[in-house]
């Protein structure tokens, strides 16, 4: 430890103020790693720089070089180093400095990292987390959600938090899980003033592979994540105003292994479905979801699934483009709308 | 640590592996070191400190990077060695694995298995260079070329290394100058080699030397070395029929060690329901 000082900025929790997102996160790690000094952070300009979005802001100062691991632009690299680290006891956290950057790393995530356990290699307590998400204007390459790449891989875990307490308390339980998990933080998200709560001064932890329902309803069921989940649940206020549906909204909160059975108790009471993902439509979540409700739960369904996604194109630069290819409130409303009278 | 390639199986041997092993993981047996999982002659046996090879070349480089980054981190006085080939040295994994271990100055010893081909192609078409070694510069490591059919040579550059290693002084890499006899893999006939390279190769085999050179200094005789062959020979049959009378996993496992806490389930086409929506804990 060089500074023996807590940065100021991580102690709102204990000051009993308000956190967004991001800082539920910056908490999140710089409590774990006080906590565990097998716990250390890799990524590109982690350090000094403190992260492009400033998520380990002041992290270096306090746990040094050793813990706070600045490398070279080498994805594959150091996410393949992070690997060797869990093999030996530590448990590493890589930072993608944008989710569109984990493709170098591909490679050894998929057939290295969720196959060691299987190979007999042993656990592979890593995170891997990092900023995901459109609507920022960010185009292709700084926008892209990259959950669908890996959802087909078995042996990793897939979060995607939608709050400041869910992301602090899946975030604490990822660090202590003993598989691999890729964790998705959307930048729209980040910073943003509505979703700042107050959140309880201990230990907690928010347990994987479990939904939550952010709203109950009983006219249809509305299963989405991340970014989604707020404009489901605006839609849904709408949709309670201006026509008296009530939608149920399930916030996925952990999308592998993904939790069947509150999809399918949800889909029994309402008997129908709309899955909402600001992923691109073709091999989105929403083809999974929908084939497990009709393994599981087809008898109780009223209505066809349907889904509201991106459009099947890379993420488009232009404020009016990207405005179109993103699914938006009112896409929502629409397609419950329909389901609501169908 | 070690991670040695498919064709280091001496390596393994070296760290206590067992030959009944390596048939079991040969044959695929539920007793073997992965149960029946990995392929033939990638050994991962973790115990003995053995993290077998993965079939994209290069990926190891950099989970030793990571391996021996850990060591250092907590100050212990291990080191790592990770055998790859000349056709490893072209990937971008093997790039980014080396140029990382040696920035961290993990204690790594990178071993080339330079046997002048990968699969059928030349070591003269995947890089300009007269040596493989001459790429440790690039990463501000030393490195150094060395007969690889001279066996003392051999295990006096890995001492060497090994040593410096351990005194934190980071990264190091040594080529090992030899040549594969045989075809990439059974299947491989090795129409694409000049018949007369190989002849000439053969009178190099390092083990024949190594034979040669003991008699003349006297450290052996013809009979020791005879009744050396006659044990392994016999070891290797014995540890051969052992594996082969031991019977195949449980198919059934297939679905565990996916996760530490959670399963994949079992297909509800083979579970006890005739319905799945009924089947419960089934995918």
């Amino acid at each position: 430890m060089i500074d023996a000082e807590i940065p100021e900025h991580l102690l709102k929790t204990k000051r009993g103020e308000p956190v967004t997102l991001l800082e539920a996160i910056s908490e999140a790690l710089f409590e774990e790693m006080v906590d565990d000094d097998r716990v250390f952070l890799l990524g590109e300009d982690i350090g000094v720089y403190g992260g492009a979005f400033k998520v380990t802001r002041g992290f270096l100062s306090y746990f040094g070089s050793e813990r706070v691991i600045d490398t070279p632009i080498a994805e594959g690299g150091f996410t393949g180093a992070a690997a060797g680290a869990a093999h030996m006891g530590l448990r590493p956290v890589v930072e993608m400095q944008f989710m569109d950057f984990i493709s170098p790393a591909y490679d050894v995530i998929t057939n290295y990292i969720a196959t060691s356990l299987y190979r007999g290699a042993g656990p592979m307590p890593l995170v891997i987390r990092g900023p995901v998400g459109g609507g920022n204007r960010g185009g292709p390459f700084h926008s892209q959600n990259v959950e669908m790449a890996f959802f087909h891989t078995p042996g990793l875990k897939i979060v995607y938090p939608s709050t400041p307490y869910d992301a602090k308390g899946l975030l604490k339980a990822a660090i202590r899980d003993d598989n691999p998990v890729i964790f998705e933080e959307h930048k729209a998200l980040y910073r943003a003033p509505a979703l700042r709560e107050v959140l309880p001064d201990d230990d907690f932890v928010v347990p994987l592979g479990k939904a939550r329902t952010v709203r109950e309803g009983g006219h249809l069921t509305i299963v989405t994540y991340g970014a989604m989940v707020h404009k489901s649940v605006e839609a849904a206020e709408t949709l309670e105003r201006e026509d008296g549906v009530s939608a149920e909204v399930l916030d996925l909160r952990t999308l592998l292994p993904l939790d069947d059975h509150a999809i399918v108790e949800s889909v029994k009471k309402t008997g129908r479905l709309l899955i909402v993902h600001e992923d691109t439509r073709t091999g989105g979540i929403a083809g999974e979801i929908a084939m497990r409700v009709s393994e599981k739960a087809f008898e109780w369904l009223d209505a066809p699934m349907l889904r509201v996604t991106a459009i099947d194109a890379p993420v488009p630069y232009s404020g009016s483009l990207e405005d179109y290819f993103l699914p938006q409130t009112d896409d929502v409303v629409k397609a419950a709308r329909y389901l609501a009278g169908y | 640590m070690l991670a040695p390639t498919v064709r280091a199986a001496g390596a393994i041997f070296l760290f206590g592996g067992e030959l009944v092993d390596f048939f079991r993981q040969y044959l695929g047996r539920g007793s073997g070191p992965t149960r029946g999982r990995e392929a033939n002659v990638h050994w991962v046996d973790f115990p003995r400190g053995i993290l077998g090879p993965v079939s994209h070349l290069g990926t190891m480089i950099e989970v030793m990077a990571g391996v021996t980054l850990a060591f250092r981190l907590r100050g212990e006085e291990r080191i790592g060695m990770v055998f790859y080939g000349d056709g490893a040295s072209s990937t971008g994994a093997w790039h980014e694995g080396l140029n990382f271990a040696a920035v961290q100055r993990c204690p790594l010893i990178l071993v080339v298995e330079n046997n002048q081909w990968a699969f059928s192609t030349p070591t003269h078409k995947t890089t300009r260079l007269p040596s493989l070694s001459a790429k440790g510069p690039g990463y501000g490591i030393d490195a150094e070329s060395v007969d690889g059919t001279d066996v003392l040579a051999v295990f006096d550059a890995t001492r060497r290394a090994a040593v410096l290693a351990r005194a934190g002084e980071g990264t190091r890499m040594i080529e090992l100058r030899y040549y594969r006899r045989l075809g990439h893999a059974q299947h491989d006939a090795q129409e694409y080699v000049d018949p007369s390279e190989i002849a000439e190769w053969e009178k190099r085999d390092p083990i024949e030397l190594y034979r040669a050179r003991m008699l003349t200094n006297d450290w052996a005789t013809e009979r020791d070395l005879e009744a050396i062959d006659r044990e392994v020979i016999e070891q290797c049959r014995a540890a051969a029929e052992r594996a082969m009378a031991e019977p195949l996993p449980e198919g059934e496992e297939a679905v565990e060690g996916v996760y530490t806490d959670v399963s994949p389930g079992i297909p509800w086409t083979r579970s006890m329901h005739p319905d799945p929506a009924m089947a419960r804990g089934v995918t």
